[in-house]
């Protein structure tokens, strides 16, 4: 098997790919400085809401990288046959959607001048602040872990890697789950099922992206995935779909429960416009209902482009979920005083509008151009591309354990 | 990094020209600005803000009058807000009026929103920098040397105390500095606190509906009549133990 895994991959069009990635990085960067020389004042975001569109994307991003791992782990530490050649790739995924989260995120600032000082003064009572060590301890087991999978001479230590890796970024999504969960203020936010929702959505996410990334590749190369793998990983991904939905349903119900969230409910899931019909054709039809059609019904789940469209519905699906989430969650007015109706010049009381700019969505979509740019490059130079040893995952029944 | 590091030294100097400034008002008019404020809270100059001092703020809202702004328009001018913004939702409000009813009685109430300089604010758990800090005398303060612009104290702050400036700036008053794409709100005028004033806001105010003291000096005003009189704080659920009371809702 690791004499499998020095091959590299061979793309055709691959420049034409690269630069595709590489346009849409550099539009991003280049609506960052846009947005960094006018201030915000550019941007749909204002003094209600202030996390637009690009928290949207960079969450996702950042969330997906965590579940990306999943693959590897699910090998290593799980000792799965049909996952273990997919550890390379996916450590590598996991580097590069966290370095374009982060990089959508971190041109996002008002002062995104001041990396520097965001990186040397850390409020350690901010779950924010923890980012400045849950983020680069990831780069760096994950980076090990890859080194290992890669290096024959050094694969024995590749399981504790994967373990400490595995462990580290639940600690990682449980954070970024926390920084919603940990906010009194908000109506649509204080609740101990984010985090644990948020980490049963980087499973569904960072598998989906695993998937299209992985497809594509093979698709451009030429090759095929072996029908039963894609079948497995695409069970993988129902399954991570169901529990996803699972979670959203108790997040709401849970919020229906308690007395004074049911307005906020009632607008989110049902009078607040955009919101409702986002979540529910953007998350709980495309998001959930298309994915699972896809994979589990017999007619269509045997289609190879299955994989495809149920990952691609998938993240649109989680993107749609973040959008009614963060945005929705800060639309919906503040109840300072609980009970009264209120009126003021800063929009009290009032649902705020909010419509992405061009450059929100430059640079969202910039994210994302960086991920895929990052991703094809190191496919392009190092053997992560998974190959896999059908008649040897046959002989010893791996392909269905 | 470097640019920071002077603009620190600057605001270090500034913090200390104030200072002085201070011990002007005090000398040319001994005890003019200084009878509200209880003789212990006079700083020194160069001493730090003592926790023996809880500055605190008492509203009146049965003396607020709805449609009346004087404390807003005193605010912008005290602080060199002055922007003029094309879409209201973007301009800073460190301090607004809220019009009020209840629903079931149809009572109403007008009454000023502010920084409500909490005991525990979450602001200052959440920043990641650690820009947003209150100091001993309980004023909570965004340092804008280190502010980046993350917007987690909004997201965090259970009053909407906080803006974040959307736009450059021109023309700043030098006493008060602000800055593109950092957050800032109320300081409860810490500049003039400090040389022994009153907030810009206290001082506007046409009906007297708003008490600036320490809450800490039984002595004090303000710490008589949150004793005697009924209180309230907004959001008391929440347990954050607010610098700022209200009266009459
Ligand atoms: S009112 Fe808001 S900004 Fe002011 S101290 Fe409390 S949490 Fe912070
Ligand atoms: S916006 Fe500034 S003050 Fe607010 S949390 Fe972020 S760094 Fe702290």
């Amino acid at each position: 098997m690791q004499s499998a895994l020095t091959q590299r991959l061979r793309i055709p069009n691959f420049y034409l790919l690269a630069a595709i990635g590489a346009i849409l990085t550099v539009a991003g960067t280049l609506a960052a400085f846009y947005m960094e020389h006018h201030g915000h004042q550019v941007t749909g975001m204002n003094n209600q809401v202030f996390w637009g569109l690009p928290h949207v994307f960079a969450i996702f991003l950042i969330v997906g990288a965590s579940g990306v791992l999943n693959v590897a782990s699910i090998g290593t530490v799980f000792g799965k046959k049909v996952y273990k050649p997919r550890g390379p790739l996916s450590g590598l995924l996991a580097i590069t959607m966290l370095a374009a989260g982060l990089f959508v995120i971190m041109l996002d600032l008002g002062r995104a001048d001041r990396l520097i000082v965001a990186m040397t003064h850390v409020n350690w009572t901010s779950v924010f602040g923890w980012n400045m060590v849950l983020y680069p301890v990831f780069f760096g087991l994950v980076g090990l872990y890859v080194w290992l999978l890669l290096d024959r001479k050094m694969y024995a230590y590749s399981k504790a890697a994967g373990t400490a890796a595995f462990i580290w970024r639940l600690v990682m999504t449980t954070g970024t789950g926390s920084i919603f969960g940990f906010v009194v203020a908000r109506q649509a936010y204080h609740s101990a099922v984010i985090a644990p929702m948020f980490i049963i959505m980087s499973f569904a996410w960072g598998l989906a992206m695993f998937l299209l990334f992985q497809t594509a590749m093979y698709k451009w190369q030429g090759t095929q995935l072996n029908e039963e793998i894609r079948l497995r990983l695409n069970n993988l991904l129902g399954t991570f779909v169901a529990a996803v939905a699972y979670f959203v349903v108790v997040y709401h119900l849970t919020n229906i429960y308690y007395a004074k969230q049911t307005a906020f409910e009632h607008f989110i899931l049902v009078s607040g416009g955009i919101y409702p019909q986002l979540f529910w054709v953007g998350f709980v039809v495309v998001g959930t209902l298309l994915p699972l059609l896809f994979v589990f019904v017999p007619a269509l789940r045997n289609t190879p482009s299955s994989s495809i469209l149920a990952s691609i519905f998938t993240i649109l699906g989680g993107l749609a979920f973040l959008y009614v989430f963060i945005i929705g969650g800060q639309a919906y007015p503040l109840e300072i005083f609980p009970g009264m109706e209120v009126k003021s010049s800063f929009f009290d009381g009032v649902v705020d509008p909010y419509t992405p700019s061009l450059p929100e969505i430059l640079l969202s979509i910039g994210g994302f151009g960086l991920y895929f740019l990052l991703s094809l490059l190191a496919v392009h130079v190092l053997p992560f591309m998974p190959q896999d040893d059908i008649a040897q995952l046959q002989a010893s029944g791996a392909l269905h354990d | 990094m470097s640019e920071d590091r002077i603009e620190n030294k600057s605001r270090r100097s500034f913090v200390g020209a104030a200072a002085v400034a201070g011990i002007g008002v005090a000398a040319l008019a001994p005890g003019l600005k200084l009878i509200e404020v209880a003789g212990a809270a006079q700083r020194a100059p160069g001493e730090p803000a003592s926790s023996a001092v809880r500055w605190g703020m008492l509203i009146d809202t049965s003396k607020c009058a709805s449609g009346c702004d004087a404390c807003v328009k005193a605010c912008a001018l005290e602080n060199g807000i002055n922007e003029t913004v094309t879409d209201a939702r973007q301009g800073s409000q460190w301090i607004r009026k809220i019009d009020l009813k209840d629903p079931k009685t149809g009572q109403e109430h007008s009454l000023p929103m502010l920084c409500q300089h909490c005991e525990h604010p979450p602001c200052v758990d959440v920043c990641p920098t650690g820009a947003s800090m209150k100091r001993a005398d309980g004023i909570v303060l965004v340092d804008r040397h280190i502010c980046i612009g993350c917007r987690y104290c909004m997201m965090a702050c259970p009053y909407k105390a906080r803006s974040l400036v959307h736009m450059p700036l021109t023309e700043q008053n030098p006493l008060v500095p602000r800055g593109q794409g950092c957050v800032e709100a109320c300081t409860f005028c810490v500049h003039r606190v400090d040389r022994g004033q009153q907030p810009a806001c206290v001082e506007a105010c046409p009906e007297k509906a708003m008490l600036f003291g320490n809450l800490n000096d039984p002595n004090s005003e303000i710490a008589q009549r949150i004793a005697k009189e009924k209180t309230t704080q907004v959001r008391a659920d929440l347990k954050l133990n607010l610098g700022v009371r209200y009266q009459g809702i």
